[in-house]
């Protein structure tokens, strides 16, 4: 009988499996809400990517509206993101990266292979910023208005159609 | 009129497929359930019949992407009519619809090649495997058709010309690596329904392991073949010479395998010692579901992925509860007719019997673990645990340690023997490999690298432990015959496709262990005339230039490679494009392969005075990855061409083992 049992626990492990596949249906991780938003963006106190000696806080993210963009060498999708970063930065919005685990060596050659579209890059090897902003990828994207509050937030890649309809929209509607 | 029909005609085919795939699950599974040999006679003229209408499908569809028929929604989204022919036929299956309905193609075909291939199956077998992939074929195709139907029409207004394929997508690694893929994903359903079949047979002597032991094989080479090629393709496509990233995609396909791997070993046990008998039907039924589970993974969209397809709630909840339907049934199936009496075939705890078990423990120890990792973040996400990122460090931790102890084990294995070994005998067997390995694999780094690398020695030893005890054996093996040759020729190509899938892994390890511990990699600026170093290799670029191809503009730079002092050179032609109707950049890496090294060089951005920034890599024993995978497929090919491979167990039953004797006497 015990044996009987123990062949069910394949089957036992599969349905729980299952359940949470389920109820990641429905939440989509492209738009999954973050827990953040409107909320401030949380405290921090870290050195930039380009400068060890400068350290940078929350106050960096007052007085306009601001795109920080999660990024990291290691993520790929990162990569394919970057023109339209470019394209952003373009279009005048103000970009702060956050380069997210990685090493400061390998985030400078990833910037100066794919190009650098951030006015300050704020440099988190262990993950804590990224942490408590509910990260859990790269890249990530959170749009912060000029009282530093979480304003949109954008799981995964920014495809390069939603450069123009969605991104560019948010920034103008919180600007104003 | 009826090129203009094309769509229907195909939408039509399938739904007859459909129907097909419904009468050859339900008839021949109520037939062996009921004993009627005339229901359990439907099953093979429907797999060919369905089998047929899906081809006509397929190639109803392929026809309207080369006739720029943009009517058809699937056409117009992932075609245009600038896009070389042989990109439009696989864009195909560049798409969430064309890659389902390839999908369930080549489970027609694998079906329709057991019904050929299987007449010597007993009539309820065959009936019952050939209705439990009706059924399969039956969910996928309700699936195709009702919720991603790729026959779909933009009517009346039909667009000019499509969108055009996915520029990273419009390459040669997109005409060979899904095919190839899915035919290991989809191969590994036959096992899946013999073991169903066995089970609800009530059969589970060793038989069913003999039957499906070929299939196996076969579906795990294309699956072992279908990843390494993504794997190359992602390397030269993305343009940073990467070739794993750990993404959910590629865990995807990585499942099954460790699955698929450990299955084809507890398979040779349970066929030749008569024991891990529930183990294998578990082994069968879990490989398969992790195939499902991929393509559940890719395309419901509940993790972020580069691969996603499309996401579309709706589809991913109807790949869920096929999903549940498929793997929930089979487990209750399994829990409860699994052989209730374990019959104990004996071995001792130094055997090959224990060292398999061993080894299949581990690599279902590697499943478990790739499986966390990535679903973990869904996992917390959906206990509101807060939310967390798994990455290459956390894979790596684990995979690399436990693929060490892997080859451990590896290494005795063949040396030893079934039932029982005598521990001083492999010792005596295994001592000098052992050595010669570590002597090597510590000696190596210093070589090759001028410094000493535990990672490199450990990676090496590895390889060579896996290695080195296979050419002892074969050196014993052979001592006794005629001539060295003689006794070579002797083994079995069974015996030589093990050895052979073994030396693969050896030199995955060896070119995984090389490349990232050696590869170097420099961005430089340059303009015409400059040059750059790395290596021992200088890079010159002599011309900028732009060109046109069929649907993009490039940039394009001469390289001029010389190694050393070397008077001679070879070109490297880097570009960066620009396709056209999606507005899209894409990276054209040069790539110089050589069995030892290869250079690459990727263009990054263009620096506006007349420089570019380019990323130069000098990527050591990087083919090996590739090589290694191919001789492994090989192996697994080899172990199938083996007429005693098929026939082996034949033997054992002196009525079918006459009757194939007949049969051969006859050809």
């Amino acid at each position: 009988m015990t044996r009987r049992l123990l062949l069910l626990l394949p089957l036992v492990g599969f349905l729980v499996l299952g359940g949470f596949l389920y109820q990641g249906l429905s939440m989509n991780p492209f738009e999954r809400d973050s827990a953040l938003m409107a909320r401030e963006f949380p405290a921090f106190e870290l050195t930039t990517l380009a400068d060890p000696e400068r350290t940078v806080d929350a106050s960096l993210l007052e007085g306009q509206v601001t795109l920080v963009n999660v990024w990291g060498e290691w993520c790929p999708t990162c990569k394919q993101e970057m023109p339209q970063l470019l394209d952003l930065a373009d279009r005048g919005v103000r970009l702060v990266g956050v380069d997210y685990k990685d090493t400061r060596e390998k985030g400078r050659e990833f910037l100066a292979e794919f190009g650098n579209p951030f006015e300050v890059n704020i440099f988190d090897p262990e993950g804590t910023l990224g942490f408590d902003l509910g990260v859990y990828g790269a890249p990530e994207t959170f749009l912060v208005d000029a009282e530093g509050v979480i304003r949109y937030h954008h799981t995964g890649y920014i495809k390069p159609e939603d450069v123009r309809e969605v991104i560019v929209p948010e920034v103008e509607r919180w600007r104003e | 009129m009826l090129i203009q029909m094309i769509p229907e005609l195909g939408h039509f085919a399938l739904i007859l497929a459909l129907l097909m795939a419904l009468v050859q699950a339900v008839m021949p599974l109520a037939g062996a359930a009921t004993r009627r040999p005339l229901w359990m006679a439907y099953a093979r003229p429907m797999a060919t019949g369905q089998f047929l209408f899906l081809v006509i499908a397929y190639l109803c569809l392929t026809a309207s992407y080369l006739l720029d028929d943009f009517s058809v929604a699937n056409v117009a989204d992932n075609s245009n009519s600038m896009l070389p022919w042989y990109y439009k036929a696989s864009a195909v299956w560049g798409n969430h619809e064309g890659s389902v309905l390839l999908w369930s193609l080549i489970l027609g075909a694998w079906t329709f090649a057991v019904s050929r291939f299987s007449r010597e199956l007993p009539r309820d077998m065959l009936a019952r495997v050939l209705g439990v992939m009706g059924l399969v074929s039956v969910g996928f195709l309700a699936f195709v058709l009702i919720t991603s139907n790729p026959f779909a029409r933009l009517l009346p207004n039909v667009p000019a010309d499509g969108a055009d394929l996915n520029p990273l997508l419009q390459d040669f690694g997109l005409i060979i690596h899904p095919p190839m893929l899915y035919m290991g994903y989809v191969g590994f359903s036959v096992v899946f329904a013999f073991a169903i079949a066995a089970l609800l047979g009530g059969r589970l002597d060793a038989a069913w392991t003999r039957w499906a032991r070929p299939w196996t094989n076969v579906a795990w080479a294309f699956l072992t073949v279908g990843i390494a090629l993504g794997s190359w393709w992602a390397y030269y496509e993305l343009g940073w010479g990467g070739w794993w990233f750990w993404d959910p995609v590629e865990n995807a396909s990585l499942l099954p395998w460790l699955a698929g791997t450990a299955l084809i070993h507890s398979l040779a046990v349970t066929e030749k010692r008569g024991s891990f008998k529930s183990w294998t039907v578990l082994l069968a039924i879990s490989t398969f579901s992790l195939s499902l589970m991929g393509t559940f993974l890719v395309r419901s969209g509940v993790l972020t992925s580069v691969h996603a397809f499309a996401n579309d709630p709706a589809r991913g909840l109807f790949i869920l509860v096929l999903l549940g339907i498929t793997v929930g049934l089979s487990l209750l199936l399994f829990a409860l007719r699994a052989p209730r009496v374990s019959h104990r075939v004996g071995f001792n705890w130094l055997s090959r019997d224990a060292l398999l078990l061993v080894n299949n423990i581990l690599l279902v120890i590697m499943t478990v673990t790739v499986l966390l990792g990535t679903v973990y973040p869904l996992l917390l996400d959906a206990m509101d645990l807060g939310k967390i990122s798994v990455g290459p460090p956390y894979f790596n931790a684990l995979f690399v340690p436990l693929t060490v102890v892997l080859c451990l084990f590896m290494g005795l294995g063949p040396l030893a023997h079934w039932k029982r070994m005598e521990g001083r005998e492999l010792a005596r067997r295994a001592w000098l490999s052992g050595a010669v390995a570590l002597a090597i694999g510590a000696v190596a780094p210093l070589l090759y690298g001028g410094e000493w690398n535990l990672r490199v020695s450990l990676g090496l030893v590895a390889a060579l432990w896996v290695v080195l005890p296979l050419v002892r054996d074969l050196w014993d093996k052979s001592r006794n015959a005629d001539s060295r040759l003689a006794g070579l020729k002797r083994l079995s190509l069974a015996h030589w496709g093990m050895i052979l899938g073994h030396l693969g892994l050896a030199v995955t390890i060896v070119g995984v262990t090389v490349v990232s511990n050696y590869a170097v990699d420099r961005n430089v600026r340059m303009a015409v005339g400059d040059s750059a170093e790395l290596a021992g290799y200088t890079f010159t670029m002599t011309e900028l230039g732009s060109r046109r191809g069929p649907n993009y503009v490039a940039d394009a730079a001469r390289i001029e490679v010389r190694r050393g002092d070397s008077q001679r050179h070879f070109v490297m032609t880097p570009e960066k494009r620009l396709y056209i109707a999606r507005g899209m950049p894409m990276t054209d890496v040069a790539l110089r392969p050589g069995l030892f090294r290869d250079l690459y060089v990727a263009m990054g951005e263009d620096l506006e005075d007349g420089s570019w920034a380019m990323r130069l890599q000098y990527k050591p024993f990087v083919r090996w990855l590739w090589l290694g995978a191919l001789l492994m497929a090989a192996g697994g090919i080899l172990a199938v061409i083996d007429r005693r491979y098929r026939r082996a167990a034949t033997a054992r039953d002196p009525e079918r083992a006459a009757a194939a004797a007949r049969k051969e006497a006859t050809a």
